[in-house]
């Protein structure tokens, strides 16, 4: 969409979990640039690496070595709480398994990255309500998630990460829980908030989810193997 | 910033209700345990030391021997003689009244009411030292006295079991077996400190008393006001030297009287119901440390159990510190609560159970804050540590967490 410097670029990035013998490199060197506005699948067999990379370009964890620039700041250089204002700022995360808080109404929900943000009352109503209204979930704004189906719940996990207006929408297999109908919801509402100008990034094992990306990044034994443009939905964006 | 870690904690707490309440169970009876022991404590010293202050203060009493379970053997040491009396009058300097004492027992009868006491015979300096105003009449006067004469003032027990409603005053009634006319009565004094009646007696002249029931004019006790202006110290050194004089004590020879300090025993009593409260509100206060440790405990099991919710929170942006002050928030606001709660039952309870000990009940701000105080001192301590383990959990560790 732009032709600005990647919004994400990893710089041979490694990262080693444990240490001494028991030591398990999981990611071996990964260059790869996100462009601002893109669509990008993950894909890659199980234990790739595609979590572990979503994680440190969430700023939630840091490579062993390499660099990971968002918006050209050195991410691994920046401390705990740094990184936290980075993630309250620029980013929004949708996981596999919703993690909504329990027993709190979908509203509430909604509203907690506001409240981090110490955005008032009444202003953060009228956000949450319009973020659930895009998600098909205002009638529902006092549900608890044990209230709302499957499918439901990762509309509102949705509503909470585009709350905030993110630059960046992380997504770990959002659709791993759903069945394909729900599923296919899911990926109609993340292109939406693409087209809006937020780059989403999202892993998932299936080509059908996969066919809404623009770019496709497939991981293989912690490195990138192959990055696919499909050309079907728009310009190519190149990596 | 601060307002949203309130408005979490709370939520938290509104949340988990049951939890909540358990978790601050422990404070409650903590604090209630302690408040009430101290609350009543403190009601029974008040009630001891109300009692002691009616035995009328700096009182001296001078008795022959040589004090309580002393002075087994040889001959019993004399009586005190009517000019021992004068003679402390006169020559001891900071004694405000002198009142010798001669006691008796008897059925007072009037009318078909019958009523056994306590009969002292004493002189009108005894109502000074008492410090016992009369409610009705007067005492006596220097002429019934000087002639011991047939009269006597009634203690509020033994007006009301012989006259109900009638005024005594100008009445007579049988004593033992002479006939004796009432010329006042005493104002109620209630228990005294060793749980007596004080109400429960008759006052006659001394001389009455001597002459027509012990048929001697030996007086056994002699009470000694001081004057509030002179140390009881120096006026019971002079008062016993003055004695020894006159009983013929010389050099290193033991009393053969002793002097009795009231103020000294209303000190030892109210010190003991003091030491008591101090001891029962340490008992109390221990279980007030076993609540904090409780608080301290189901925190810990609830930043386990919220593990994801910390992650999560984490995840979206909050820093170390806003997930810190969150649990420390919950548990200082678990705690406060617990504490106001606590200190309700208290004084529900010490209001009920005030009449039941039959001790006054004294609200004491001082204790019902810093029970407060304390509850939340231990909101912080106790919730510092779990508190601090939430923060440092790693957000990718805690999301996955099941
Ligand atoms: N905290 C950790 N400690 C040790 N090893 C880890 C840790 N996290 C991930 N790994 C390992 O790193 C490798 C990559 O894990 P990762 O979660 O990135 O895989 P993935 O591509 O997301 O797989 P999946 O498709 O199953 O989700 C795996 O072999 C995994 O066991
Ligand atoms: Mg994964």
């Amino acid at each position: 969409m732009t032709a600005d410097a990647p919004i994400i670029q990893l710089r041979n990035v490694t990262k080693t979990f444990g240490s001494g013998p028991a030591a398990f490199q999981a990611l071996k060197g990964v260059d790869l640039d996100i462009a601002a506005g893109d669509f990008v699948a993950v894909m890659g067999p199980s234990g790739s690496g595609k979590s572990t990379t979503m994680n440190i370009l969430g700023c939630l964890d840091v490579p062993t070595s390499g660099a990971f620039l968002f918006k050209g700041v050195h991410v691994e250089r920046l401390d705990r709480d740094q990184r936290a204002l980075l993630r309250r700022k620029y980013f929004g995360f949708v996981f596999q398994g919703f993690n909504l808080l329990p027993r709190t109404s979908a509203l509430e929900n909604v509203e907690l990255p506001l409240l981090y943000r110490g955005e008032e009352k009444h202003k953060r109503r009228e956000v949450a309500m319009q973020a659930l209204d895009k998600v098909g979930l205002k009638d529902w704004w006092d549900h608890t998630p044990g209230e709302l189906s499957g499918g439901q719940q990762q509309r509102v996990a949705i509503a909470r990460a585009i709350v905030t207006q993110p630059d960046v929408l992380l997504a770990d297999e959002p659709t791993g829980n759903l069945d394909t109908a729900r599923s296919l919801e899911i990926m109609e509402l993340l292109s939406e908030f693409n087209a809006t100008g937020i780059t989403v990034l999202m892993v998932t094992h299936e080509p059908d989810m996969a066919a809404y990306a623009r770019t496709v990044v497939h991981f293989r034994d912690g490195l990138v193997e192959r990055v696919d443009q499909h050309h079907h939905q728009g310009q190519a964006v190149g990596s | 910033m601060f307002g949203t870690t309130i408005i979490l904690a709370f939520r938290a707490i509104r949340r988990h209700m049951l939890r909540s309440f358990l978790t601050i169970l422990g404070i409650v009876i903590g604090v209630a345990a302690v408040v009430t022991m101290v609350t009543l404590g403190n009601g029974a010293t008040a009630a001891v030391q109300e009692q002691i202050s009616s035995l009328g203060s700096n009182i001296l009493q001078v008795r022959p021997g040589q004090g309580f379970g002393r002075g087994g053997g040889g001959p019993q040491p004399p009586d005190f003689k009517p000019e021992d009396v004068d003679a402390i009058r006169n020559q001891v300097a900071g004694v405000t009244a002198v009142a010798p004492m001669a006691q008796s027992t008897g059925t007072a009868v009037r009318e078909g009411a019958n009523w056994s006491t306590t009969i002292n015979g004493t002189t009108s300096d005894y109502f000074i030292a008492q410090q016992w105003p009369m409610a009705a009449g007067r005492t006596f006067s220097s002429a019934e006295e000087q002639a011991g004469k047939a009269v006597c003032i009634l203690g509020n027990t033994v007006r009301t079991n012989l006259f109900r409603q009638e005024d005594p005053i100008g009445q007579r009634f049988r004593i033992k077996d002479i006939t004796c006319t009432v010329i006042g009565v005493l104002q109620t004094r209630g228990q005294g400190g060793f749980g007596n009646d004080q109400d429960d007696v008759v006052l006659m002249p001394i001389k009455t008393v001597q002459r027509r029931f012990a048929g001697t004019r030996d007086i056994r006790v002699i009470m000694v006001a001081v004057d509030p202006a002179y140390e009881t110290g120096s006026v019971q050194e002079s008062l016993s030297a003055l004695l020894r004089e006159r009983r013929g004590i010389i050099g290193g020879k033991e009393d053969d009287f002793n002097i009795f300090d009231t103020k000294q025993i209303a000190d030892t009593l109210s010190g003991t119901t003091q030491i008591l409260t101090a001891l029962l509100g340490a008992v109390a206060a221990v279980s007030l440390l076993v609540g904090g440790i409780g608080i301290m405990n189901i925190m810990l099991v609830s930043v386990t159990e919220r593990t994801r919710e910390i992650g999560i929170r984490l995840a979206i942006g909050a820093v170390a510190r806003e997930v810190m002050m969150q649990f420390l928030v919950e548990a200082v606001a678990l705690a406060c609560l617990g504490g106001v709660i606590g200190i309700v039952i208290a004084l529900a309870a010490s209001l009920a159970l005030a009449p039941v000990l039959r001790v006054p009940f004294s609200f004491d701000v001082q204790i019902n804050l810093l029970a407060f105080v304390f509850s939340a001192a231990i909101g912080v301590i106790f919730g510092y540590f779990p508190a601090r383990r939430a923060a440092s959990l790693n957000p990718i560790d805690a999301l996955r967490h099941e």
